[in-house]
């Protein structure tokens, strides 16, 4: 494991159990919801890949990766980068997702560290991770989630 | 999560420009902080509690060193709430108007 500074945490707390927000960042049902009408898609298992792709058209995958740890529903940590970049190490980073109760709520916090500076998706994590989340929050504690991360075209 | 610590963490100028010192450079000591600020080590702890109380601030350790981290989540369900879906790309080209005829370049 590398001991590269991490070079963004976002934390969000959610009011929800862990096991829900568990399956809502795997399960590509839950996923489409929130995360732009896409499915992550594993067996979430160590070692196994992992792909973030589009609900309607699976064979279009904007980000995939490996599962490095998993240990539901508390931490999971991927490999992330455009499928083309995947054999270049320098252009895969790490993302880790640890859920912590905190009373009767649950505290996500997800890292994302060894970023290519000035990349185009060093550029995308930094307005989609805020949306992202803000949005997945907003689907646990009220069932929908906000419009622009619905559908595709909402994003733009 | 309750909006009132974040409005009032936002609303003084040091805890903002701290706020600006991590988006240019995220991760950061209070050593780093504080430095160019001219502002003592107590008076930039007692701000980042601040921050950190509203959520805008994160803390991670690493080793015996304390980093800072923006977290914009908060900031962004607040512009959730007073933004349609509609108004989003009218208000971004209006902000990409302002900038560049503010832009002295």
């Amino acid at each position: 494991m590398s001991t590269s500074k991490p070079q963004f945490v976002y934390v969000t707390y959610i009011s929800t159990t862990p096991e829900k927000l568990w399956n809502a960042l795997t399960d590509g049902e839950l996923t489409k919801q929130y995360w732009v009408r896409h499915r992550n898609a594993s067996d979430w298992k160590p070692g196994s890949p992992w792909r973030h792709e589009d609900y309607d058209n699976p064979k279009l995958v904007d980000i995939a990766g490996q599962v490095l740890e998993s240990a539901p529903p508390r931490r999971l940590v991927l490999t992330w980068a455009n499928p083309s970049d995947l054999a270049d190490p320098a252009k895969v980073s790490r993302v880790t997702f640890e859920i912590e109760p905190v009373k009767d709520i649950v505290r996500l916090t997800v890292t994302h560290e060894e970023l290519e500076s000035e990349s185009a998706m060093l550029k995308g994590i930094t307005m989609g991770w805020p949306i992202v989340l803000s949005s997945l929050k907003t689907f646990l504690e009220t069932g929908t989630a906000i419009p622009m991360t619905t559908t595709r075209e909402g994003w733009h | 999560m309750d909006a009132n610590p974040v409005f009032k963490a936002l609303a003084d100028a040091t805890r903002r420009k701290l706020l600006d010192r991590l988006r240019a450079s995220n991760g950061q000591t209070l050593g780093e902080l504080c430095e160019p600020l001219d502002m003592s080590r107590q008076a930039a702890t007692k701000h980042l509690v601040i921050l950190e109380n509203a959520g805008l601030v994160v803390a991670v350790w690493r080793g015996r060193e304390k980093l800072h981290y923006l977290n914009p989540v908060p900031i962004h369900e607040i512009y959730e709430r007073w933004i349609g879906k509609f108004e989003r790309q009218r208000l971004r080209a209006l902000h990409d108007l302002k900038k560049q005829l503010e832009d002295p370049s």
